[in-house]
């Protein structure tokens, strides 16, 4: 379970941009790939203890999903593959590149200000 | 990551990146690593190897797969070559920072206390303890686990996993996350694969070529010293063709990274 320390080092991002722009938290957006080792149940879990105490603490986690794709090293196509099985969609060879699913992204943080309410 | 700038938007992320976001709110956009300082301690470490020509090699395996075992034998064969060092992960004890230092290695354990894997800050706060000048090789022996370790760099230069014959062959497929990211596979206790018929090291190398990774295999045995050539062949490469790059590659701004890094991450 190392979801917890994964979710301090995101605490510690976004509170970081939170003090920068003297405000509050209402969401983190992030990315957790298949490939990223992480287990996004886990992660919420961990999140929800973890935001306690911090500027984030009202804020809403959202993670966002991502598709395991490789290309081809052999052929060139580009296909969507599983996590356990990378190999190429259109010709069957493993000799293959990862083009998305191990990432572990910090995406956007919402912030909202305690006094003036910003505008977009 | 994408190769023309180093982002980490590539095709199959894009759609995610940009968003509107409701009134009276700011959006601020990222799209950062979530273990960036993580990350940048991992590049210190690294710093720190190749400034003293020193081959940083991760090992990981599950518990009890032979990976204190695989380092006895390994100091025992290299004694008169090579000059080793050992940092040893484990949750608790020092048991096997003890084995190792019986072979006459020093080593470095590392005690998590409850964390089920290595990071960087926790390697870089032991290589304090050791000795880098004239160091040809140190061991990052990590907390046995096949899931947690993998998502950490320690700023190793390879990664090592385990595989022993009292295990499932299909572990690559189970774990892909480790396993995708070894550089070498050693299928360890094999003294013990006579006895252990559901083992197919085919099956198993198929499990890890599914993966599209195409490290190599070898079958050994650290307590019964057998069939340690392959690896030894292979750590003398790997220290051939690290030692090649640190020595062509340009002095490094460490010093400025050693006072601008961030300090520790809880982990």
């Amino acid at each position: 379970m190392h979801e917890m320390a994964i979710c301090q080092a995101l605490l510690e991002q976004v509170e970081g941009i939170a003090r920068q722009h003297s405000a509050t938290v209402s969401l983190v957006r992030i990315v957790v790939g298949p490939l990223s080792g992480v287990d996004p149940r886990l992660l919420e879990s961990a999140f929800a203890l973890a935001r306690a105490g911090t500027a984030a603490e009202d804020s809403e986690l959202v993670i966002e999903d991502v598709a395991v794709r490789v290309r081809c090293r052999s052929c060139g196509a580009e296909s969507t593959a599983s996590a356990k099985r990378l190999l190429c969609g259109t010709c069957g060879d493993w000799h293959t590149e990862l083009t998305s699913g191990d990432e572990l992204l910090l995406l956007q943080v919402e912030l909202s200000r305690e006094i003036d309410a910003v505008t977009v | 990551m994408c190769e023309t700038c180093g982002c980490n938007v590539t095709p199959g992320n894009a759609e995610l990146a940009w968003r509107p976001v409701p009134h009276g709110t700011t959006a601020v956009d990222v799209l950062g690593r979530l273990l960036a300082a993580n990350d940048r301690t991992a590049r210190h470490n690294r710093e720190h190897f190749d400034e003293h020509g020193v081959l940083a090699v991760n090992l990981m395996s599950a518990p009890g797969s032979g990976k204190t075992a695989l380092l006895e034998a390994t100091a025992d064969a290299l004694r008169q070559e090579l000059r080793i060092a050992v940092l040893v992960g484990d949750l608790e004890t020092e048991n096997d920072a003890r084995r190792i230092r019986a072979r006459g290695v020093p080593a470095v354990q590392i005690t998590t206390g409850g964390a089920c894997h290595l990071d960087a800050h926790m390697v870089h706060d032991a290589l304090h303890e050791i000795a880098l000048d004239g160091l040809d090789v140190l061991f990052i022996e990590n907390v046995g686990n096949l899931v947690c370790p993998a998502s950490f760099d320690l700023g190793q230069h390879r990664n090592v996993a385990l595989l022993s014959f009292t295990e499932g062959d299909d572990k690559p497929a189970k774990y892909p996350v480790l396993f995708r990211k070894a550089d070498l596979v050693l299928l360890t206790k094999s003294d013990l694969a006579p006895h252990m018929e559901d083992f197919d090291p085919v099956r198993a190398t198929n499990c890890l070529r599914e993966l599209a990774n195409p490290a190599p295999l070898y079958a050994l045995s650290g307590t019964k010293r057998t069939g340690l050539q392959p690896w030894l062949d292979w750590l003398r490469a790997q220290l051939a063709s690290v030692r090649a790059v640190q020595t062509s590659a340009s002095p490094s701004s460490h010093e400025e990274s050693h006072h601008g890094q961030r300090e520790r991450m809880a982990g």
